[in-house]
């Protein structure tokens, strides 16, 4: 096992894990966003639950963002050395003929959703760990009652962020697209019991990043 | 019909080589792609001017030595099959058509569109083998019944011609396809298990040395091959090397 | 020199155990001080490399292509034969003998063949341990096929790509060798000349096709496997770079050329669409398993064909002539290749071709298809009568079968063969004819052996189908190490061969000579326009049908057209780097003298055998009026050719056949 990593196939394999985790966080993600379109009530106590869980913020959070970090830098990493393995590029080439758009650009709808990550963790992260453990206020409280449904609609009033949001989630799709099926083409899963895979990587890779945007556009236009 | 080619030339692996103009008349729609070269190899001889540099030999489709990058796509616009298969009924009367090289850093070029593959050749000689001396005493060739889907499944990875249009296409220069090709055909049948660790791992490792880039699994190699090799060969392949990496 | 074919002693079917029982043997710490050369990577040159290797040889290994697997050994479609009997149909190492020495039309050696008969089950056995996909059936067994010429089926294959999977078997063994060390490869490297050091074959002198570097190798023996001449007629089935310079050269050096007039001409090929022509495609002989051959009956319905008014689909089967079915009803579709060929050309010289140019006709495949609807439909509890659907079955049965053929005619020809019968004429496909080796597949040069195709042993004077597969490995797995062995026995003291000998030296400015020759001949015609002309001279003349007066003519115009050729050909470009035309214009010189040679072997064989038919020796009355006419008085021994300089000086010896276990008779197909 050691050195794994050295290996073209050890780091498509650990980009795909990683990849695979992401997207359990991402459906999670939803699932707790979606609770804010039906009850204020719920999405505050499970926020405060996720905020202040010890199992949470010290084991997963910090797994989360290992995954994050290490997912987009092996992106680069393997971008690079693929960069490398042709000195010169063709004069026409006809990629459309063979081959997705969305798989041939991984690395610019990749770094789209890094703008849009560091953009979403200038909105609600840092805040969040501002609140909580500089200043020192884990009651998640405010003004008599929980803040996060509250937060949550104040971020949603400006046009442009909402139409950040959307862009960002639609470059999300289109990364998910291409990235869902691949993830589990590199883990070695497509054989004839994988046949309904693919149908449902694309619903996967349509319908969360829409509902995200609905989500935010609903909170919009509710405020 | 007429055509502008616009075909790489290259003097030699150190030249830096470049685009050059050629126009060919009289081209038959019943001609193949090599054909159409022929006529204009002829025609430069003539002119007392340098022939362009091509692999070709069988020109049936089978031996994997043509190449060429045609409009942008390895062997040309048509579907399963390879450049000397390539009729000029694909093209219309005043197309432009690039003729490139395959391009690579593991295929460095040797003249004009001529490129090195024996980077392909020392991938294989890392694993790509059954360990069996050549006695006339092995066992029956029937003492072991082999599952008619798994022997297909076989043989339909061990069409592979080892052309190098998977490398060509794929934007990575990966030679995942070719290589997993070879692992597939051998970790399907039972003869091939027995070295299935030690085989997938030294050809991977092979491979990596060669300077292959790494497989983003965008499917263009699958679509240009001209063999119609399946990409469930490098899912296999990937299970493959993570048994065997779990193995040691 | 009088001719030894050195075959031994004892009834045939003893023959073989008895002479390697007998042998002198290399041991193990030895054979690591003796070098072998072996030129040439396809199924027989790969298949000896490997084993030599594995045996303690150090191997040196040349092709002229880019990697060895790209031998042209790749292209063979059909299958190889082996006298298994998995099918229990009677099959045994007799039948398989027997039947290959019919169908060599008795012209090729009896132990040779015996023993080949004897090791082609050796080699599924081997293939399978390799790793070869064979095709297999349901119950996990390997299948088999049937093939022209025999009442057997004992044909393996995979797909239509048993050349290609065996090939790659070979490589795959070469490769482990060559990783291991005990092979070192030179690919892209042409061999231009061997080097024959007090009588014995000790080396060759090559040109790196990347560099135009010209290489001395030397060894204590030189394997040539390089394969068939069939590009003398510039079309033919064989790949672009196929050549005779390797045999050529080592006829020069001493080698006898043996039958170089037998050739053969497959049935089933892609008709020549134009002047443009590079090459013609062969489309596998296992279709006429399902396939069948006809052309209209009636004149005016070949009319109606050709200008497009008629689809041959559209003919009804009365108005049809089954002409294989007609004249061969035992055999039928499935008659040997050449007799196949001669009653294509037949017809078509009658005037009965389907296609624009004449020559062609039709390969039908929708009784086929019908039949096999029929029996999924049945197999399957499916409506029999529905036309649509048992067309469909059908088809998908054909697919499978021949999958790969179908799409490569419809890309060659654009038409579907599944909807319309296919077209086919006869091509130039393999040559019989080669260096002439004794049962050791020695040549008349010590220590100079040649293997394959390129030599002449065992197809006669006609091959059957999937026996040139079987024949290259056979030579290459499981008879020369063992022959090579008992000669390098002799050769443990001798130590490095130098390349710094006179021999090397002469052989070498030989080669550079030769090549500033034609380098600095600034002439005003292309090489290929030479050899577009020797093949026009070897079809019309040289080709299906053979005369006095053409082969006459033959021998003059090669002759006349050579003289031209060195004086006039034009060759671009300079030694020192990547130079196809230099490369070509080596090869068509060789051709422009083989060509000449091989009229010669035609013209004095005045008998019909095989791939060898006179027009003046053919069946007056009787059954088998028309048929090829054998002269086993005058003609039954091997014509071995000693080179003299011009091709014309060349020598005859010749080589008594004798016939102790098949009675010769006339080779019936009726």
């Amino acid at each position: 096992m050691s050195g794994i990593l050295n290996s073209s196939i050890g780091r498509k394999f650990a980009m795909a894990l990683s990849a695979l985790f992401l997207m359990i966080f991402l459906l999670q993600h939803f699932a707790i966003n979606l609770m804010s379109v039906f009850s204020a009530d719920t999405f505050n106590e499970v926020s405060h639950f996720m905020g202040t869980n010890w199992l949470i913020q010290f084991v997963m959070q910090p797994i989360l963002m290992f995954g994050v970090l290490f997912h987009f830098i092996m992106g680069f990493v393997l971008e690079i050395r693929n960069r490398k393995a042709r000195h010169i590029s063709y004069a026409k080439n006809n990629g459309a003929a063979n081959s997705t758009w969305m798989s041939r650009n991984m690395i610019y709808s990749g770094l789209f959703i890094l703008i849009f990550l560091i953009i979403h963790f200038l909105d609600f992260w840092f805040p969040e760990i501002n609140t909580k453990y500089i200043i020192g206020d884990m009651s998640g409280m405010h003004d008599g009652e929980f803040r996060y449904f509250h937060e949550l609609q104040e971020k949603f009033v400006p046009i442009w962020r909402v139409a950040l949001y959307c862009i960002g989630f639609v470059f999300l799709a289109l990364h998910l697209l291409h990235g869902f099926n691949s993830a589990f083409q590199s883990v070695g899963a497509n054989n004839k019991y994988t046949k309904g895979l693919k149908g449902f990587g694309k619903a996967y890779a349509i319908l969360i990043p829409l509902g995200f945007i609905v989500i935010a556009l609903f909170h919009h236009f509710n405020h | 019909m007429n055509l502008t080619l616009k075909i790489w030339r290259q003097k030699n692996a150190k030249d830096k080589g470049g685009l050059v103009d050629y126009k060919v008349n009289d081209v038959s729609p019943d001609m193949s792609f090599l054909e159409m070269l022929d006529v204009l190899n002829e025609d430069l001889i003539n002119k007392d001017e340098e022939p362009v540099a091509f692999d070709h030999d069988c020109r049936e489709g089978i031996c994997g030595m043509c190449s060429l990058y045609i409009n942008g796509e390895a062997h040309g616009p048509d579907r399963g099959v390879t450049t000397c298969q390539l009729h000029m009924r694909m093209f219309k009367d005043g197309d432009t058509i690039y003729i490139e090289p395959f391009r690579a850093a593991a295929f460095p070029v040797i003249k004009d569109l001529i490129v090195d593959r024996t980077s392909f050749d020392r991938i294989q000689h890392a694993g790509g083998f059954i360990s069996v001396n050549t006695s006339g005493n092995t066992i029956d060739a029937n003492a072991i019944p082999i599952n008619k889907h798994d022997a297909d499944t076989a043989f339909d990875a061990a069409t592979c011609i080892g052309c190098g249009a998977c490398v060509a296409s794929c934007k990575n220069s990966s030679a995942m396809l070719f290589v997993s090709a070879k692992v597939s055909q051998f970790a399907l049948l039972p003869q091939g298990k027995i070295e299935a660790t030690d085989r997938v791992l030294n050809m991977v490792k092979q491979m990596d040395d060669e300077g292959f880039g790494n497989c983003t699994n965008t499917g263009a190699c699958e679509v240009e091959c001209p063999k119609g090799i399946s990409l469930e060969n490098i899912a296999r392949m990937n299970r493959e090397y993570l048994k065997a990496s779990l193995k040691g | 020199m009088a001719l030894d074919s050195k075959i031994p002693e004892g009834p045939i079917a003893d023959k073989w155990t008895n002479y390697k029982n007998n042998i002198n043997l290399v041991n193990p710490a030895n054979k690591r001080n003796i070098d072998v050369i072996v030129v040439g990577t396809g199924l027989a040159g790969g298949s000896a490399s490997a084993t030599l290797a594995e045996l303690g040889y150090n191997v040196k290994a040349f092709c002229f292509q880019d990697s060895p697997r790209r031998a042209h050994s790749i292209a063979a479609q059909g299958g190889i034969n082996a006298a298994k009997n998995y099918q229990g149909d009677g099959d045994s190492t007799y039948r398989l003998f027997y039947d290959t020495v019919k169908g060599g039309d008795y012209r090729s050696r009896e132990a040779n063949v015996y023993r080949l008969a004897e090791v082609s089950a050796n080699i599924i056995d081997q293939c399978v341990a390799q790793g070869v996909p064979f095709a297999r059936e349901y119950g996990g067994y390997l299948d088999n096929r049937s093939f022209g010429g025999v009442l057997v089926s004992r044909t393996f294959y995979a797909a239509g790509q048993t050349g290609q999977q065996l090939l790659l078997g070979a490589y795959s063994a070469m490769n482990r060798q060559i990783g291991r060390g005990k092979i070192k490869m030179y690919n892209r490297h042409e061999m231009l000349d061997v080097v024959v050091v007090d009588g014995k074959a000790r080396g060759i002198i090559t040109r790196n096709l990347i560099t135009g570097e010209i290489e001395r190798h030397s060894a204590h023996a030189v394997v040539l496997g390089t394969g068939g001449y069939g590009n003398v007629f510039f079309l033919s089935t064989n790949a672009m770079g196929s050549n005779v310079t390797a045999a050529w050269k080592a006829h020069k050096r001493g080698a006898y050329f043996a039958n170089p007039c037998y050739t053969q001409i497959h049935p089933t090929c892609i008709p020549v669409s134009g002047d443009h022509q590079s090459k013609l495609t062969l489309m596998s002989e296992s279709l006429r398993n399902d396939g069948r051959i006809w052309v209209p009956k009636r004149k005016e319905d070949v009319e109606a064909i050709r200008s497009g008014k008629l689809k041959p689909k559209e003919l009804k089967e009365e108005d049809r002539d089954y002409y294989l079915e007609r004249r061969y009803p035992a055999f039928g579709n499935l008659v040997p290749r050449d007799v196949a060929s001669r009653a294509a050309k037949e017809r078509c010289d009658a005037g009965f071709g389907v296609n624009a140019t004449g020559e062609a006709v039709f390969l039908d495949f929708a009784s086929a298809i019908q039949r096999y609807g029929k029996e999924q439909a049945l197999i399957h509890h499916l409506d029999v009568n529905d036309a649509a659907l048992v067309k469909k079955l059908g088809q998908e049965v054909v697919k499978n079968k021949y999958g790969n053929l179908f799409q490569m005619y419809e890309k060659i020809v654009d038409q579907d063969p599944y909807n319309t019968p296919m077209m086919i004429y006869p091509a130039v496909h393999y040559t019989m004819g080669g260096i002439w080796v004794d049962y050791n597949l020695m040549t008349t040069v010590p220590g100079l052996y040649c293997i394959g195709e390129a030599n002449f042993s065992d197809h006669g004077a006609n091959r059957l189908g999937a026996s040139a597969l079987m024949q290259g490995l056979a030579d290459g797995y499981f008879v020369l190490p063992y022959t090579i062995g008992d000669y390098l026995s002799n050769d443990i003291r001798t130590g490095p061969i130098s390349t710094d000998s006179k021999e090397f030296e002469e052989a070498e400015k030989g080669v550079r000579d030769q090549i500033n020759h034609l380098i600095n001949n600034k002439g005003t015609h292309t090489v290929d326009h030479f050899h577009k002309k020797l093949g026009k001279i070897m079809w019309n003349k040289v080709g299906m049908a053979r005369n006095v007066q053409g082969l006459t003519e033959a021998i003059k115009e090669i002759k006349e057209l050579r003289a031209e050729f060195w004086k006039d050909v034009k060759v671009p470009g300079t030694n020192e780097e990547f130079n196809d035309e230099l490369a070509k214009a080596g090869r068509v010189a060789d051709y422009l003298e083989l060509g000449e040679l091989f009229a010669k072997d035609a013209l004095h064989r005045e008998e019909s055998c095989g791939g060898h038919f006179r027009e003046d020796a053919v069946e007056l009355d009787g059954e088998q009026k028309g048929e090829a006419k054998r002269d086993d008085e005058n003609f039954a021994y091997v014509a071995a050719w000693e080179y003299k300089g011009e091709p014309s000086d060349a020598v005859l010896h010749k080589e008594d056949l004798e016939f102790k276990d098949i009675e010769l008779k006339q080779r019936s197909y009726k």
